[in-house]
This record gives C-alpha cells, sequence and structure tokens, in this order.
C-alpha cells in the first residue's frame, strides 16, 4: 500500500534527519513524502498600524522565500531520487498544521525531528514534539 | 483617548509646576508665551468654533454632533450594537476566518491595533477629570454615549475596508479619506474630495497634536512625578529617539516589545481595578447607586444632572474616538472578503475603551471614596473651580492614581509605566494616521513620507518640553473637527452600509456564510 508520509521539515539539521528517515520508509513501501513547512504564525499577535498595512506583501514575500529556499532544493532531491512528493506550505501553529495536513492527505504518519531542547526549555516554551504526540490523529514519529 | 477635558486641568498642573522654579525659566518662560501667543491669535478663532457651546448652555455643540451621529446611526441599523455582539466576538475569534488565509490580517489583530490607538491616557486621566467635575452619575451617561458609539464606529469602518486602496504590490491604504472620495462618486454625489481633503488636514494636525505632543506631555509629567522635576525636552527626545527608531528605523522590535505589553498593561489595569472593586464589595452596592442616583439628579455636582450628562457624554466621546474617523484607517487592511465583518469586530472597540475600561476607572474612583461628600446631605462638595473636592485635592490621572494607591501602595509606580506605554502606542497609532492623511494629499513616496516622520518626531520634543495650551487645544480641535466632517460623510453612505448589511444577514440566515471547521 502507497501510505503519505508527512514530514515537519524547516531546513534544520533535525529536519533532514527526520526527511531521511521518512526517505527510507517511503522508498521500503512505495509512500509518497508530503513535505510540510509551516510558517509560525498567530493571529492573535500583535502588530503596529505599518505591519497591518505590508502584512499581505509580506505574506506573499514569505511564501515566495520558503518555496524557493527551503523547498524547491529538497524538492529536487526528492525528484531525482524518484520519490513521489508533494509540497506544502501553511501558516500556523506548527503541530497543528502538521496534525492538519495528515489528516488532509489521508496521511499513515507524521515523521519529524527534534533538536533535543532541554527540560526546562520545552516546558518553558513548549515543544513541537509535545504538542504534536498530544493532537496528532495519525501515528507520529520523532527522530531525535 | 485623552483629550480637552483633561489638558484643562492639565494646564493648571502645569502652571503649578511651571510656578515653583519661575525665576530661573523666565526667559524660557517668556518665549513659551509668546510662542502661545502668537499661536493662539492665529487658531483662536477655530478652537472656539469648535468647542463653542449651545448658547446659554456649557454643552459644547461638537459632543452633542457626535451623540447625535451615534444615536442616528444606531436607529438606522436598528441596535446593530446589541443584535451582533455575539457575532462580532465570533469573527474576533477567527471562527469565521478562511484558514488559508492564515499569515494575513485578523479581524483581532485589527481590532487590537485600533485599540491601541484609543486605549490611553482619556482612559487613565480623563475619567478622573469627567467623574471629579461630572460626579458619579457622569459614568452613567459615559457609559450609555460609549454603547451609542459602537454604531458610529461600525458605520466608519465597514466603509473603511469597503473603499479600501488595494496596491499592485499588495499593500493596503484606507480610511475617511478614500471612503469620502469613492463613496461619494459611487453616489454620484458631489463634494467628496473636498471633504477628504478636509478630513486630511485635520487628521495631521490631529495627529502632531492631540496624538503626538498630548501624549508626550502627559507622559512626562508622569514621570517627572515619580522621578522628581527635570526639563521636559530630555523626555522629549528620549522619546522622539525611540518613535523616530520604530517609525523611521523601521526598528520592529520596539514596536512589536511594546504591541506585546501595552494589551497586557490593559489587562493588569482592569484585573487591578476589579481586585480593587472586590475588595470593597460591600460598597458595590452603594456606588451603582450613587451612579444612577447622580445621572439623574446630580447629587450636587456643578450643573446638576446636565453638569453629569456633559461630562459624561464628551469623555465618552473623546475616548473612544468614535465618529472622528481615525479607526477606519486601522481597520482597514484586515483580510477579509464581506466588508461588513470589520464593522462588526470594531464596534467591540468602543465597548472595551468606554464601557468597560473608562467604567473601571470611574468605579476605582467612587468606590474608594476619593470623592468628598457632606455627610449630612450626601451631596458632593464642589469646590470654588466647579470640581468636586477630593481627599488629597488631586484631579485628573494623580486623582486616579490616588484612588487606586489608596487600596493598593505600590499601584502608581504600575500606573506611571502604563501611562507611558500608553502614550508611546497612541503615538505611534497616531503617526500612521497622520501619515495616511499625509500620503493622500501630497502622494507616497520615500522622501514625503519621511519629511512626515521627522516633523511628527520635532513635535514630541515641543510637546514634552513645552506648556503649550493654545496648541493642544488647536489639535484637540482639530480632532473633533475630523468628527465633523466624517459624520457628514458617512450620513451621506450609511445607506452602502445598510445594503452590506442586509446582505450579509440574510447570507448568514441561509448557511451561505457559515463557520469553518
Amino acid at each position: 500500500m502507497s501510505g503519505k508520509f508527512v514530514v515537519g521539515y524547516d531546513g534544520s539539521v533535525s529536519a533532514r534527519r527526520a526527511l531521511e528517515f521518512a526517505v527510507d520508509r517511503a522508498r521500503a513501501q512505495g509512500g509518497t513524502i508530503v513535505l510540510t513547512h509551516v510558517l509560525e504564525w498567530s493571529p492573535y499577535s500583535f502588530l503596529t498600524p505599518q505591519e497591518l498595512e505590508e502584512r499581505h506583501s509580506r505574506r506573499k514575500e514569505e511564501m515566495t522565500r520558503a518555496e524557493k529556499a527551503i523547498m524547491t532544493t529538497v524538492k529536487a532531491e526528492l525528484d531525482d531520487a524518484g520519490l513521489p512528493n508533494e509540497v506544502v506550505i501553511r501558516y500556523g501553529n506548527t503541530a497543528e498544521i502538521l496534525g492538519r495536513v495528515a489528516k488532509e492527505h489521508n496521511a499513515v504518519q507524521i515523521i519529524i525531528g527534534r533538536d533535543g531542547q532541554s527540560a526546562l526549555g520545552a516546558r518553558v516554551f513548549g515543544s513541537v514534539a509535545g504538542a504534536l504526540v498530544q493532537t496528532a490523529p495519525v501515528p507520529c514519529t520523532i527522530v531525535p | 483617548m485623552n483629550r480637552n477635558a483633561f489638558s484643562a486641568a492639565l494646564a493648571a498642573a502645569g502652571l503649578a509646576l511651571m510656578s515653583a522654579p519661575a525665576f530661573a525659566q523666565e526667559q524660557a518662560a517668556s518665549l513659551d508665551d509668546k510662542v502661545n501667543q502668537i499661536f493662539s491669535n492665529s487658531t483662536g478663532w477655530f478652537v472656539s468654533l469648535i468647542f463653542s457651546n449651545f448658547p446659554g448652555t456649557n454643552f459644547p455643540w461638537i459632543v452633542a454632533w457626535l451623540v447625535i451621529g451615534a444615536t442616528v446611526f444606531t436607529l438606522y441599523f436598528g441596535f446593530i450594537q446589541f443584535r451582533a455582539v455575539g457575532h462580532s466576538i465570533a469573527l474576533v475569534k477567527g471562527d469565521y476566518s478562511d484558514p488559508n488565509d492564515a499569515g494575513e490580517v485578523s479581524h483581532f489583530q485589527a481590532l487590537a491595533t485600533a485599540l491601541s490607538g484609543t486605549v490611553g491616557l482619556g482612559n487613565i486621566a480623563g475619567v478622573a477629570v469627567a467623574v471629579g467635575i461630572g460626579g458619579p452619575g457622569a459614568t452613567f451617561w459615559m457609559i450609555l454615549a460609549g454603547l451609542m458609539g459602537m454604531a458610529s464606529k461600525f458605520t466608519e469602518c465597514t466603509l473603511g475596508v469597503k473603499y479600501r486602496n488595494e496596491y499592485p504590490d499588495g499593500r493596503v491604504s484606507g480610511g475617511p479619506m478614500y471612503y469620502l472620495t469613492k463613496g461619494f462618486a459611487e453616489r454620484g454625489l458631489p463634494g467628496g474630495k473636498i471633504l477628504a481633503v478636509l478630513f486630511s488636514i485635520f487628521c495631521i494636525l490631529g495627529a502632531l497634536g492631540g496624538g503626538n505632543m498630548f501624549q508626550a506631555n502627559q507622559a512626562h509629567q508622569q514621570i517627572s512625578g515619580i522621578v522628581g522635576d527635570y526639563p521636559g525636552w530630555i523626555t522629549g527626545v528620549i522619546f522622539a529617539g525611540v518613535v523616530f527608531a520604530v517609525i523611521v528605523g523601521g526598528l520592529k522590535s520596539i514596536a512589536k516589545v511594546t504591541e506585546k505589553v501595552v494589551p497586557f498593561m490593559g489587562i493588569v489595569y482592569v484585573g487591578t481595578a476589579l481586585i480593587i472593586i472586590l475588595m470593597n464589595a460591600d460598597q458595590i452596592g452603594w456606588a451603582f447607586g450613587q451612579i444612577f442616583e447622580g445621572a439623574f439628579t446630580g447629587l450636587g455636582v456643578a450643573g446638576g444632572m446636565v453638569g453629569a450628562l456633559i461630562q459624561g457624554f464628551k469623555r465618552a466621546a473623546f475616548s473612544n474616538e468614535a465618529g472622528v474617523g481615525s479607526a477606519a484607517i486601522a481597520h482597514s487592511a484586515v483580510r477579509t472578503k464581506e466588508p461588513i465583518t470589520e464593522g462588526f469586530v470594531s464596534l467591540l472597540e468602543p465597548f472595551i475603551d468606554t464601557v468597560v475600561v473608562c467604567t473601571m476607572t470611574a468605579l476605582v474612583i467612587i468606590i474608594t471614596g476619593q470623592l468628598m461628600t457632606d455627610p449630612e446631605t450626601g451631596l458632593y462638595l464642589v469646590g470654588d473651580n466647579g470640581m468636586i473636592k477630593t481627599i488629597d485635592g488631586s484631579s485628573g490621572v494623580s486623582l486616579t492614581s490616588a484612588a487606586f494607591g489608596s487600596s493598593i501602595s505600590w499601584f502608581p509606580y504600575i500606573l506611571a509605566l502604563a501611562v507611558v506605554l500608553f502614550a508611546f502606542s497612541t503615538m505611534i497609532s497616531w503617526s500612521y494616521y497622520g501619515l495616511k492623511a499625509w500620503t493622500y494629499l501630497f502622494g507616497e513616496g520615500e522622501t514625503k513620507e519621511l519629511v512626515f516622520k521627522i516633523i511628527f518626531c520635532i513635535f514630541v520634543v515641543i510637546g514634552a518640553a513645552a506648556n503649550l495650551g493654545p496648541v493642544i487645544d488647536f489639535s484637540d480641535a482639530a480632532i473633533f473637527a475630523m468628527a465633523v466632517v466624517n459624520i457628514i460623510g458617512l450620513y451621506f453612505l450609511m445607506p452602502i452600509v445598510k445594503r452590506e448589511l442586509n446582505s450579509y444577514m440574510s447570507r448568514l440566515k441561509s448557511g451561505e456564510i457559515k463557520k469553518f471547521e
């Protein structure tokens, strides 16, 4: 069966490890990689009037930059390797969006990396991995 | 915001301050006097025109203008402010926002930004002036006017979004100048352009005055009240430097910090007020009794019931800026397919500003017993200056400070910090409103915009350094002149809003517009 693997990817070393892990699984099962990049965003943050005015154009810029910088390079690699893949770029809370993308794509698994935050750090700032484990609609793999 | 009633009390405080080191400052004072003289001679007619009273009363016609406008919109839209509150809150929560629009300006953000421009010194100091003159009864009229003002906001912010300009690079610009021009043209009415130009001129003047000099001046008064007296230009230069860094240097970090701290301060302020009210829980019934009784009898205040009514109406109008048109500029950046949704959201603004925050200030002052009553008659004791006598003789911001301090001794320090931050965020908001009016008149362009921004920063220093009463009077007048122009426009354009409202409501009912998961 050709399952879909949602990979949270932000260009970091740990995300890279997660991707490699996912590539192995996908190749073994003949699955598809859904590369997901989340631009962290809260609709409840506070902006100055100037930022309000520029928000729409900034968003376009950020999307283009993300597409270009992170996604096209990795996507090219996956294409070269002959792995079926999709690219998703979304705004929002990382854990929430990964869960939503998994649901939309009927994915079999979500795979993310972690950068080894200290327990205290995670307690104070929260961690994507922690939140994802609590909320994910499908099994989750966290690659250390 | 914080306007005129307050600047009177302020001028008095300023005079007291100036007279102490008068000798050393004689020269500087005479320069100030000269500037004041020249300025008041050339602009006095305008100030007295805007703030003139109805013959034989001390009721300023501009207050009536705002309240009548609010009443007309309330009736025309069938008490929209009460019918739509539930839907407004759902919109702010994001229930109706398309998740694919994440990353765009949300309803919440537009509301929060507009609020940071209106919640300010007026809520803290201006209310103290209103209650200090009009007694507890002023609170009742203030709340009533705040509730009516919600309809004015609804009208202007819907139009702000509907007729905004969207540029090819994705930026948006909106506000009364745009809806006056485009809306009038659409209805085939003449004069839209003239109104828009007038509005822009008043908006620039108001931004430099009430949105800038007045704020700087107040912030300095607060700081020097805590650390001791020192020259105002020092505060001015520091403030101007920070403002410069934000609006010219594009230093987002400062703005970001302020934008995060200001709402927090607002919550702390309201929270503390609630705690103080609860600490005096046994007085709550009495306080509301005073508010209702005072509203209809005056309880001995100058002018009786009418005196209380004037003060309350004035404070609400000056504080939430409903009908002035400034908020329409901030609200117009929201991402929505339906302009009317921003109208729904914006009507929460006068509610939060006036009905919640202003009322808290008033309740704390009343409940902590700052206002002195005659033990025999139960009426308030009024001094020669027409103000109710207070325990320590304070008025304005120091009355609020004393009221909070009587229950929580260290709160005045937090309050001072809040005042400074509110002043700063109001300045940032108004620098933007002024800039939009400026670019409407002179066109967009980096140099043109830079000229305005530098002028704005210079006025920060002037505002903090000098005791320019007439200048501040003039800028107050300019802000209310904005309301004259804006509300005329709203009367002509309100059928357009009605059409939007009916269409939206029917689609909401039929289920065509529904919540997103």
